[in-house]
């Protein structure tokens, strides 16, 4: 199975292909055609994982392009961490792809829908298996596109449009490091290929320093893409695009490519104390940050994007702490929870048509199935114990104090009691309370939609123990397996960090509880005694505001001085250089009038200062 | 007879010849302008007789060619009145502003 792993990816892109040409005709249809491409995709990448679980790495190469001596290849490659991912991608994908159906039915590009859909699937799929830097950043630009083609979808709206811009801009500046990075590796190294830059790491033929340089500018890449700070903006205003979209996005796709280029280039990171400190200091920072403004956000699925944030940092946070299964670990439970969460939140949005938090209320009763599976949701990423989220979460806290980052450490348990106090904060505010008088027609989705959810939620409870420390740590084994440089399948660490993890969510949640559920505790207390704090989280630190200032203002200021230059000095320059010959050609013209007494009159002038010359010469000219 | 130097012949000669040249390049009328050329060869006549009295060589040859020079200016003026007549007919103009077609 594993050598014809190549094809996973072309499923989607022949549904891309297929519904952009013929879409229009097959209309409601089209979903059916992403629908069997993308599960064809998923039984493929399940084989090939099952595949995977025994046999040793799968990699095939051909020799792309010959330059001179260098010789660029392309392939593919399974490794353990390429097969999670596919399994990963594709099963995220087929749900959000059966969802829409539901979701999307009606709009009048539902195909296009799909197809952008089907791209997008691609690039991600196509991306997980690159076996080179350079293929990996093709597929890496592709997913740009999609998550670019896809937040704009709602194109005629003006959030929509900016949102889509957003995305691309600020990620293209990310890939801009990862660009340099991946040059520099290249000049050191000769190659793109990953084994050979880790060989090559690993013997020591390339500096320490380069090492250390070209691992923080790849991760400036990730940082882009997974909505690292101080990169992170574009990911909530991604929100502009339809939810399962978002659920995309914020699984699988788009996010999930910058941990895991991070994890892929992991060989890399470790042999730099400094890049590793950078990754798990900005993750760590992320965390929190995100965390804390997603306390008072007011909108649904801008709390999930902020815990989005909050969680890829977490990812970064275990992979800079050296703890590779950690990260990929979170990955994976992560990519199953919120994607649970955000086709929930796209649930009630459907039912209610709002996404304002305040507005919604007392649709526990009403959506029956929906309310049951966010709330699952809500505990496996709240870190409660049985749930995913617990046991990943307390890979990260262990990595992150086994490597001594104490300080980190602390930074994360706080932005677990965020987490859970946030989440259930949007919990309850949703679901508990009274219902509001002007929502008698909410209904609950149709089971196109409920169905995904539900393979979800049993996913989010149990994708956890494939490894914990009580039943084994299979998958930290499996991961690390044959590969010395990724670190132990499973760091020891002191027992009180899991019932301190435990208490602090279980702390949030009572705190939400007692906020928002029992409403013991004024809802309004930030609000009264700190309207300070409180507008630096709603409005998200300024730091849209701030980069408005001084990035957006900056540019535009010296694009303005360069158009100052172009207009006056460039083509003052040219312009110049024409109109003197022009004139010249002017000047000269006015003699050829045709009138014989002008001609007559250049003819004598132009001997009597012959005759001037014959004067003042003497004669003859000498 | 002889009490007229030279120069009186040469500097008549050079005034008659510069009023022609100025009325050849500067009037608008056509028929001043022929009257002009006139004016010119005239003082060149001028100068062919003063010179075959008081020529290095003096001899009768200068003033045979004075008289071939009026028989032939008399034909050129003819046929220039001729052209200028039938540009007449044709432009119904004679100034020189607008015969401008060397131009093209």
């Amino acid at each position: 199975m594993m050598e014809n792993a190549w094809i996973i990816p072309l499923f989607p892109l022949l549904s891309f292909l297929f519904l952009i040409l013929f879409g229009k005709r097959l209309k409601e249809a089209s979903a059916f055609i992403g629908i069997l491409l993308t599960l064809a995709s998923l039984v493929y990448s399940l084989l090939v994982l099952f595949e995977r679980l025994t046999a040793p790495t799968y990699k095939a190469e051909g020799v792309w392009l010959t330059i001179g001596d260098v010789q660029l290849t392309a392939g593919f490659e399974v490794n353990q961490l390429n097969a999670l991912m596919l399994v990963i991608v594709s099963l995220v994908s087929f749900l959000v792809h059966t969802y829409s159906k539901g979701y999307m039915n009606g709009d009048d590009r539902f195909p296009v829908f799909y197809a952008y859909l089907g791209l997008f699937t691609f690039a991600m799929l196509g991306l997980v298996i690159s076996p080179n830097l350079l293929q990996t950043y093709f597929f890496w630009e592709l997913v740009g596109l999609g998550s670019f083609l896809l937040i704009g979808f709602y194109f005629y709206k003006e959030e929509a449009k900016a949102a889509a811009k957003k995305a691309f801009i600020m990620t293209r500046i990310g890939d801009v490091g990862l660009l340099i990075g991946m040059i520099l590796l290249f000049w050191q190294v000769g190659s793109f290929e990953y084994d050979e830059i880790f060989a090559a790491a690993e013997a020591g033929s390339i500096s320490a320093a380069m090492i250390t340089l070209t691992a923080i500018l790849i991760f400036v890449g990730a940082i882009g893409k997974s909505g690292q700070f101080p990169l992170h903006t574009w990911l909530p205003d991604a929100m502009e695009g339809p939810t399962p979209v978002s659920a995309l996005i914020h699984a699988a796709t788009m996010v999930a490519a910058g941990v895991y280029l991070v994890a892929a280039l992991f060989p890399l990171f470790t042999a730099s104390e400094t890049a590793l400190m950078t990754v798990a200091v900005i993750g760590a920072f992320t965390a929190i940050f995100a965390a804390s403004i997603g306390l008072v956000q007011k909108d649904i699925k801008r709390v999930l994007a902020y815990s989005t944030v909050s969680q890829l940092g977490y990812m970064m946070l275990a992979l800079g702490s050296a703890g590779y299964v950690a990260g990929v670990f979170h990955l994976m439970t992560h990519a199953f929870f919120k994607a649970l969460l955000f086709l929930a939140a796209g649930s009630v949005i459907h039912a209610v048509h709002t996404q304002n938090i305040e507005h919604m209320g007392g649709l526990w009763k009403k959506l029956r199935l929906t309310g049951p599976l966010f709330l699952i949701g809500t505990l496996a990423i709240s870190g409660v114990p049985l749930f995913s989220g617990f046991f990943s979460k307390d890979e990260i806290l262990i990595a992150a104090w086994a490597h001594g980052n104490t300080v980190l450490f602390w930074l994360a348990v706080i932005a677990a009691f965020f987490t859970a106090f946030y989440m259930f904060r949007l919990f309850f505010m949703v679901f508990a309370g009274e219902a509001r008088s002007d929502m008698k027609n909410v209904h609950e989705s149709p089971s196109v939609m409920t169905m995904p959810m539900v393979v979800l939620g049993v996913l989010a409870v149990v994708a956890g123990y494939v490894n914990t420390p009580w039943f084994g740590t299979f998958l930290g084994d499996w991961l690390v397996e044959g590969n010395h440089s990724l670190g132990h399948g499973h760091i020891e660490g002191p027992a009180w960090i899991m019932a301190v993890a435990t208490i602090v969510s279980l702390l949030g949640i009572f705190l939400a509880w007692l906020m928002y559920g029992k409403r013991s505790l004024s809802r309004d207390w930030l609000t009264s005694r700190a309207p300070l704090t409180y507008n630096l989280l709603y409005n998200k630190y300024y730091i849209d505001e701030f980069y408005q200032l001084t990035v957006v203002n900056g540019a535009k200021f010296f694009s303005a001085f360069l158009r100052f230059l172009e207009v006056f000095l460039i083509e003052g320059i040219v312009n110049g250089a024409a109109g003197i010959a022009s004139s010249l050609g002017k000047l000269g013209s006015k003699f050829q009038n045709g009138q014989i007494q002008t001609y007559g009159t250049a003819a004598f002038v132009g001997l009597a200062i012959l005759v001037v010359i014959y004067a003042v010469t003497g004669g003859y000219l000498k | 007879m002889s009490a007229v130097p030279i120069q009186a012949y040469l500097a008549l000669a050079l005034i008659l010849f510069c009023i022609g040249l100025y009325g050849a390049l500067t009037k608008r009328n056509t028929v001043i302008v022929l009257i002009s050329i006139e004016l010119m060869l005239n003082a060149v006549n001028i100068n062919l007789v003063a010179f075959s009295k008081f020529g290095v060589a003096p001899s009768i040859t200068g003033q045979v060619f004075a008289l071939f020079a009026i028989a032939v200016a008399a034909a050129e003026a003819a046929v220039g009145l001729a052209i200028l007549i039938a540009l007449y007919r044709n432009r119904k103009t004679i100034n020189m502003d607008e015969m401008d077609t060397m131009k093209h």
